[in-house]
């Protein structure tokens, strides 16, 4: 009987960076390079918000280092949020945005499916038509918008004009073209046996909808109401436009009225309003990529 | 469980007709299975039963009622498809259970289905898990489950196996069979790979340009094909066709291949045959296990000839052989030890008394 022993020991060679991690690190480099490079880019403007924003009025006209902050204070911050005025605004934006993403995302989720899903006459025109409407910008349609909502109150004496809720109206045709078009997108990812088998399985187009197709499409639903939060929150031209009272303003337009007089520029007011405005958009976008949804679709069919 | 039968069923897509008119009989439990190359009308015939596509013209009769307008939840059906269709959002018992919840069922009843189900696939262990974190069979596994809680009156399959690996694929085919002994529901099921056809089905229909070849019993359809499509459509490898013409000389009736080449037919056959007029463009249908190495003492009907192989492929029990006859590649079954290797000489026995007489021109076996 003969004895040996086995080696366990693996390849002592020294393994060689081959060329393709080599092309990975310096494609790792060169991003980083540009990333670091666009978030500085992007985000001079905020710090100069908040540094601005820490300034009294006086600081912010002297010749000093724009910078640097020498005599910090929250007084912008007090007089803004305690100022009814401000948090008016601020409860106007919020509100106008709940209600238009609530309108959009009832209107472009049923529309969506109808479109991606129910065959008929003119479905595909209508579709394209839905996205061609989103091409025309604001800035021809405010006219236009302005003389049909005039025209409307002179007939019928119901006063939408410098009324916060008129932009319930006017928002959706900005987001609702949109919304209703990546919602397409992301019902014909869907693979048609799903809802095949959710026909046979004796579900309605509604509950196919509502069970199937909303909980699987959760990330573009997600995507579309980012969107439709964020274009009503930053509006600008529509409610410059369509209302005036203070009372009936939202954040940007409300900011722009009330903190400019005449050409006296309330910089350091304007500055931490604006950047108090940028905080829900940016806490929903945080809250909502942590959010971890992708790969929802994975394994529905032969993954 | 019901019977299920097509009358002059058409389905015509713009100026296209998928299918072209069929009539079929499927008997209550039966397991049926349709079968054809891709483009044939199978799974148009399969989603028309479904209710997921409308018929142009026809009946489709489930339990001796027309359900030609009846929505699909309405006809009691269930379906699996070949990508599954399962919902990725929920569990494969919620995935299991949605029709019946959909139906209001008592949850005791849903729950007691669908642990009957889960026991019978196998998938007890799964049923908390979502479709992405099972493999290809379990979730075949799943969608089965899902057809058999409803308890409904038929089956349907559209190609359930073809996407999983080919182990995979004949392990799912017995776990089918399993299922329809116990189950007994009437199973219509569509497939386009004719070994599935043959094992799993009680009954083949194979299809062919929205048309139907020919119906009958796997064995029926192996030894007795009615056409030319079907012989050369069902076994693998195929069915040998090569042209030939009848002959008689003294009596004898013998086919005759090539120059050097002609086959006396044996008594039966040549009954059968004799009224076809001598001349004939026809083809001689031979499988390949009538094509063997010639033995010592050959029996009645076997005629023995010599030819130089192509190219031989051992597959262990046999081995498949591939020579040239008047310029159509010929496939043959012979012992491993009879001596086949690529390019030798090999004196081979034909079996005439399963062979097949063909009219080239409408393709009708004789």
């Amino acid at each position: 009987m003969s004895t040996f022993t086995i080696d366990k020991a693996g390849p002592t060679r020294k393994v060689k960076l081959g060329s393709m991690s080599r092309d990975r690190t310096w494609a790792l480099r060169w991003s980083y390079f540009f990333l670091v490079l666009f978030a500085i880019f992007s985000l001079v403007p905020p710090i100069y918000m908040l540094i601005t924003s820490l300034k009294g009025s006086a600081e912010i006209s002297s010749a000093t280092n724009p910078w640097w902050v020498f005599h910090p204070t929250l007084s912008n911050y007090v007089e803004l949020l305690t100022s009814n005025q401000y948090l008016r605004f601020f409860l106007n934006s919020a509100m106008v945005s709940v209600f238009v993403v609530t309108i959009t995302m009832l209107i472009s989720v049923p529309a969506a499916f109808a479109l991606a899903r129910m065959k008929f006459w003119g479905s595909a025109t209508l579709a394209t038509g839905v996205f061609l409407t989103y091409l025309v910008p604001d800035s021809l349609l405010f006219i236009p918008l302005f003389k049909m909502f005039a025209t409307i109150g002179d007939w019928t004496g119901i006063q939408l004009i410098n009324r916060w809720y008129v932009l319930l109206f006017i928002y959706p045709t900005l987001t609702v073209p949109f919304c209703t078009w990546i919602m397409i997108g992301y019902f014909a990812s869907i693979p048609k046996e799903l809802d095949e088998a959710a026909i046979i399985d004796g579900a309605s187009w509604f509950q196919t909808l509502t069970r199937i197709f909303i909980p699987v499409a959760l990330p573009g639903l997600i995507a579309a109401t980012i969107f439709a939060f964020t274009v009503s929150w930053a509006q600008f031209l529509y409610p410059m436009v369509f209302t005036t009272s203070t009372d009936q303003l939202v954040l940007p337009a409300g900011i722009i009225t009330t903190l400019i007089k005449g050409d006296v520029f309330n910089w350091g007011q304007i500055m931490t309003g604006a950047l108090l405005g940028a905080a829900p958009p940016l806490i929903i976008y945080a809250f909502l990529m942590d959010y971890y949804i992708a790969g929802l679709t994975a394994g529905a069919t032969k993954g | 469980m019901a019977d299920v039968t097509l009358r002059k069923v058409i389905k015509r897509y713009d100026d296209v007709e998928a299918v072209r008119g069929i009539d079929l009989d499927i008997a209550d439990h039966e397991f049926v299975v349709l079968v054809g190359p891709s483009g044939c009308g199978k799974s148009t015939t399969l989603r028309m039963i479904a209710g997921l596509e409308d018929i142009t013209g026809g009946d489709i009769m489930i339990g001796g009622d027309v359900v030609n307008d009846v929505p699909p939840k309405d006809r009691d059906i269930a379906m699996v498809f070949q990508n599954y269709a399962l919902y990725p959002h929920m569990t494969v018992a919620e995935n299991m259970s949605f029709g019946l919840r959909l139906k209001h069922y008592p949850k005791a009843e849903i729950k007691s289905r669908v642990t009957e189900a889960a026991r019978m696939l196998d998938i007890t262990d799964l049923i908390d898990r979502k479709p992405k974190q099972l493999s290809g069979g379990q979730r075949q596994r799943v969608a089965m489950g899902r057809a058999i809680v409803r308890n409904p009156k038929v089956f349907l399959f559209d190609e359930p196996l073809s996407n999983l690996d080919a182990k995979l694929r004949v392990q799912m085919r017995i776990e089918i069979k399993k299922v329809h002994q116990k189950v007994r529901t009437t199973t219509v099921y569509v497939t386009h790979d004719q070994v599935e056809a043959m094992t799993l089905a009680d009954r083949v229909v194979v299809m062919n340009h929205g048309r139907i070849e020919q119906i009958g019993t796997p064995n029926e359809l192996y030894h007795h094909p009615a056409t030319r499509f079907v012989a050369g459509f069902i076994g693998s490898p195929a069915m040998n066709l090569l042209p030939c013409r009848l002959e008689e000389a003294g009596g004898q009736l013998s086919v005759r291949l090539a120059d050097r080449l002609a086959l006396p037919l044996p008594p039966a056959r040549a009954a059968r045959y004799r009224a076809i007029p001598r001349g004939e463009k026809l083809l001689l249908g031979i499988r390949p296990e009538h094509i063997t190495e010639a033995r010592m003492h050959p029996e009645p009907g076997f005629e023995t000839f010599d030819t130089v192989l192509d190219v031989t492929e051992p597959m262990g029990m046999e081995t498949l052989i591939y020579f040239t006859l008047e310029g159509v590649e010929v496939c043959g079954r012979v012992n491993p030890n009879a001596g086949a290797r690529d390019g030798a000489p090999l004196r081979l026995a034909v079996d005439l008394n399963n062979m097949h007489l063909l009219n080239e021109g409408t393709g009708v076996v004789l």
